[in-house]
């Protein structure tokens, strides 16, 4: 995370009000790292050989992963991540990793909606690397 | 081979239950670049109210996808595994899982939708614990590619 996240409360501010913002890098190793944690261990994602002749550009990340980066960086800002009750994303485009190199991926999360009476907001995740969209509709459902 | 649409409305149930560690929420929780202390230290989980460090939100993908297993490489399911990509993933959380949770999983197979030659498969994953309770529901959606 190399941006500071600031915390705002969701009743104090309007829909569409920029929350947070951060940029998480990744590399070959975080993909075999989240290979390991995971227990995914699909070629595409370490073996760049296997992922050529597949027709992939290059090695990509895991989709898992770049959902589970963009929800680290939305648990930073709500500060406890148990108050996390709802996050659904489609994986758009792939992220190829050049090697050697790095990715950046960046997340921007806007309120979506206030629900007073449930107690709950939705934020809206934008998901970018290299200037494209990756994940579509990423929103999360949180506990006010 | 297309998938096996005679597969929809089954429930697979033979994964043995998921026993949650420390070590593995660490783990994942270092492997998603998630560095919250609630996931790390037990007594800033418990001074958020958790009984023991909670996962990341995302966590619940290793119990849901070990169960899937059980579904996705059945022979008679017809789904290669190599023309698989993920089209959508969703956590709808009951409560945050946390370290000493023992669960059980059932992997519904909820639709299969053949479009232009790509098979979309998904897949809903309920997660209960000891108690019965339940914990997340994981919703999956894998495009096959057909031949």
């Amino acid at each position: 995370m190399s941006e500071e996240i600031a915390v705002v409360k969701v009743a104090d501010v309007p829909v569409g009000t920029e929350l947070f913002s951060a940029t998480v890098e990744l590399e070959r190793s975080s993909l075999v790292k989240y290979a390991g944690a995971s227990g995914d261990f699909n070629p595409i994602h370490w073996n760049e050989r296997f992922a050529r002749e597949v027709g992939l550009p290059n090695v990509i990340v895991h989709g898992m992963l770049t959902m589970g980066v963009a929800a680290s960086v939305l648990e930073e800002w709500i500060q406890d991540p148990g108050r996390v009750l709802d996050y659904g994303v489609r994986f758009t485009r792939p992220i190829p990793v050049p090697d050697p190199g790095s990715v950046e991926v960046t997340v921007v999360g806007k309120l979506g909606a206030v629900d007073a009476e449930a107690g709950t907001a939705r934020i809206d995740l934008n998901v970018s690397s290299d200037g494209a969209t990756v994940l579509g509709k990423a929103q999360a459902v949180i506990k006010t | 081979m297309s998938v096996n649409a005679d597969f929809v409305g089954r429930v697979f149930t033979g994964t043995p239950p998921y026993e949650v560690s420390r070590v593995k929420i660490a783990e994942f929780s270092s492997a998603v670049q998630s560095l919250h202390p609630s996931h790390l230290d037990v007594e800033a989980a418990r001074a958020l109210g958790h009984p023991d460090v909670i996962a990341p939100t995302t966590f619940a993908v290793v119990i849901a996808q070990r169960a899937e297993a059980e579904y996705i490489t059945d022979p008679a399911a017809t789904i290669d595994f190599s023309r698989v990509v993920h089209a959508d993933e969703r956590f709808t959380l009951q409560r945050p899982i946390h370290a000493g949770d023992v669960l059980s999983t059932a992997v519904h197979v909820d639709s299969i939708v053949e479009r232009r030659g790509i098979s979309m498969v998904s897949t809903r994953t309920e997660i209960t614990d000891e108690a019965g309770s339940s914990v997340a529901t994981v919703r999956s959606t894998l495009a096959v590619r057909g031949e």
